[in-house]
């Protein structure tokens, strides 16, 4: 079990919270809430060790889109990078209701 | 009133229904709840996870697996428990066991004191989560005093969709339930069709026999031979409607309170020539609830 | 070798003992032990579940508690209940008992809904005053525990190595979690919740009271008075607090090992009404 945490910079601040997602095998869940400061924090919990860059790599791309303040708790159960990917899409999408 | 297939197809029906089985935990307790009225207690964000499931590599889920929400039912206040399925089979562990008896035993304290509230359970679950074994027992056993408890004031009500179904201490819970709704694809039984085989022999249960595992813990058998109140398909609306039937009449005891009725049905049965699902259906017939 | 000879007689040795044979209660099974016997002055209704080399349902032959057992539990606890007047009488499960009983026929036939029945009159004995005290004196096992004394208001155990509390047998959970049982038993020597053995089990706050010191296969005269003193303190105890299991969250044991079980509790008192 790792537990992998980033910063981002962040253009806005977050309206309000949204969760996302089920930490059922192949799956995460994704609790976005507004930060307590002006950047991005994300945490992420996985069972799966050793795969910190390909973390690092999901979340570059997805904060080159979203710049919200937010801080970002991720509870990972072996995930694809592509379904990372659509449940932060997902909580991105949250946002806009 | 139960609902039951068509005669005729209804394609407009068929296509214009909500699948209740395919809907998450959260999902499942929006679609019963009245509109609007759904507020969580303790959800993702309050993370009152496992303290035990890290400690074996296993990542917590926010909510521990059960949403519990307040709303009302028809203008009625309501409480209303799913078990999600997807995260650790629907297992019972400490926190999602005291999420469930928690919420019951405070309803009960409301309806003590006049303030009558309406206890739904959404059971998809397979039991004890093992990775906490006795602080789930002792969950699903408080779990069971609410259920006896609230059962004075109000009845409770019971829904099994599947795909996963009721099993170990938690099919104990349903049949503690005033009323028990249940799904062509849910399974109600104790023993899962695996530990069976595994503690008894195929010969005794081939887990990988589906027509056999339905006909004997399926939705439709439970419901022919009088364990289910009411047989549904799988459409939200029709569910939702269903419970709030079954809080039309006022609280009443169980099918586990019916000693001298199983007795005598148990003691019509010969073990050395037992029935199967479907000969059962026709010794133990059903009476119908309104 | 006959079969009873390897089962355990914990069950039927205790329910002897603490009758003194007086006092029995034809239940119809041979499975199932009821007596109404004198405990400090009352009339308290022990009853165990025992095994039966000829019970009619085979898988149901070794102390299980099978469909009979569960409709029989249910019946007894509730004559009993339903026939004291004056004040509430104990009621004491003698708890030795290894499983539910696994079967085709047993499901077909509904012994979640038996069990469930047993575990249903226990409960609304106790919400109706009278004390139920359980006595882990062997094996208190997953759904036959649930149905068979985790109901009661107190539970007491003997502190010996064949008492055990567990949600699945030893090989059936190492198969189930893809483990193997040296595994299971390291990891419930660090996680106490996963153990099987009464002394972890303790450490969990859901025991009133292990009893140390006691003979629990050839217990003497000494031996079956210390437990019925311990029985009539748990009954004493009980009457002096409330009908619902409340208590089994209370003790110094439990604050810490049930830390976030009393969590949830408080969180949901504090959430149960909106703010707006």
């Amino acid at each position: 079990m790792e537990k992998i945490q980033y910063d981002y910079p962040a253009l806005y601040s977050v309206p309000h919270r949204v969760h996302v997602g089920v930490v059922g095998s192949g799956d995460l869940e994704v609790l976005l809430e507004p930060s307590p400061d002006s950047r991005a924090h994300v945490v992420v919990n996985t069972s799966v060790n050793g795969f910190g860059a390909t973390w690092k790599n999901v979340l570059d791309r997805f904060f080159l889109r979203f710049q919200g303040a937010a801080s970002i708790e991720i509870n990972d159960f072996g995930a694809t990078p592509g379904t990372v990917m659509l449940r932060l899409e997902q909580a991105a999408e949250g946002l806009r209701v | 009133m139960s609902t039951n297939a068509a005669a005729r197809p209804d394609y407009r029906h068929f296509l214009e229904r909500r699948s209740f089985i395919e809907m998450s935990a959260r999902e499942r307790v929006r679609a019963v709840l009245d509109s609007g009225s759904f507020r969580e207690l303790l959800g993702p964000f309050d993370r009152i996870k496992s303290p035990w499931l890290p400690l074996q590599g296993i990542v917590a889920q926010a909510d521990d697996g059960v949403v519990l929400a307040r709303g009302t039912l028809d203008g009625k206040p309501a409480l209303v428990a799913a078990i999600e399925s997807a995260y650790q089979g629907g297992s019972m562990g400490e926190v999602s066991g005291a999420k469930i008896a928690g919420a019951l035993e405070r309803a009960c304290d409301e309806c003590s004191r006049g303030r009558l509230i309406l206890p739904v359970l959404l059971f998809e679950t397979g039991g004890v989560r093992l990775q906490e074994a006795n602080l789930g027992l002792a969950a699903i056993a408080e779990i069971h005093a609410a259920i006896i408890a609230l059962r004075r004031y109000v009845p409770v009500v019971g829904v099994i969709a599947g795909l996963v179904g009721c099993f170990g201490g938690m099919s104990l819970a349903a049949a503690m339930c005033t009323r028990l709704i249940v799904t062509r694809q849910a399974r109600l039984g104790m023993n899962g069709p695996e530990v069976i085989e595994q503690e008894a022999g195929i010969e005794e249960f081939d887990a990988q026999d589906r027509e056999l595992v339905w006909s004997v813990t399926g939705g439709e058998q439970r419901y022919a031979v009088g364990l289910a109140d009411d047989l549904l398909e799988d459409d939200a609306d029709a569910i939702a409607a269903a419970i709030r039937n079954a809080f039309r009449e006022g609280p009443a005891p169980g099918r586990s309170t019916q000693i001298e009725r199983y007795v005598d049905l148990l003691r019509s049965i010969d073990p050395n020539q037992p029935p199967d699902g479907k000969s059962l259906r026709t010794l133990w017939g059903r009476t119908p609830k309104p | 070798m006959s079969l009873e000879s390897v089962l355990s007689r914990r069950g039927r040795i205790w329910f002897d003992a603490l009758t003194d044979g007086a006092g029995a209660i034809e239940s119809g099974l041979r499975s199932v032990r009821v007596a109404d016997a004198a405990l400090g002055g009352e009339i308290a209704r022990f009853i165990a579940v025992v095994p039966d080399a000829q019970n009619r349902f085979p898988r149901a032959r070794s102390g299980e508690v099978g469909l009979d057992e569960g409709w029989a539990l249910a019946h007894q606890v509730r004559a009993f209940a339903e026939s004291t007047e004056g004040p509430r009488r104990p009621i004491i499960a003698i708890v030795d008992v290894s499983s539910q009983a696994y079967g085709r026929r047993e499901e077909l036939l509904g012994i979640h809904l038996a069990c469930a029945a047993a575990a249903d009159a226990y409960a609304s004995a106790r919400l109706a005053g009278h004390p139920v005290i359980a006595l882990l004196v062997g094996k208190a096992m997953s759904g036959a525990f649930l149905a068979h004394g985790y109901q009661a208001n107190r539970i007491i155990a003997l502190d010996s190595p064949q008492v055990m509390v567990h949600a699945m047998g030893k090989q059936a959970a190492a198969r189930v979690t893809r483990s193997s049982v040296e595994k299971m038993e390291e990891l419930g020597e660090q996680i106490a919740p996963l153990a099987y053995d009464i002394r972890s089990y303790a450490k969990l706050g859901l025991l009133y009271k292990l009893i140390e010191g006691i003979d629990a296969d050839a217990p003497g005269r000494i031996d079956v008075d210390r437990v019925r003193a311990e029985l009539m303190s748990a009954i004493t105890d009980t009457r002096a607090g409330s009908s619902d299991l409340a208590g089994r969250l209370t003790s110094p044991a439990a604050r810490k090992m049930r830390a976030a079980s009393i969590e949830v509790r408080l969180r949901l008192a504090e959430q149960w009404d909106a703010h707006s």
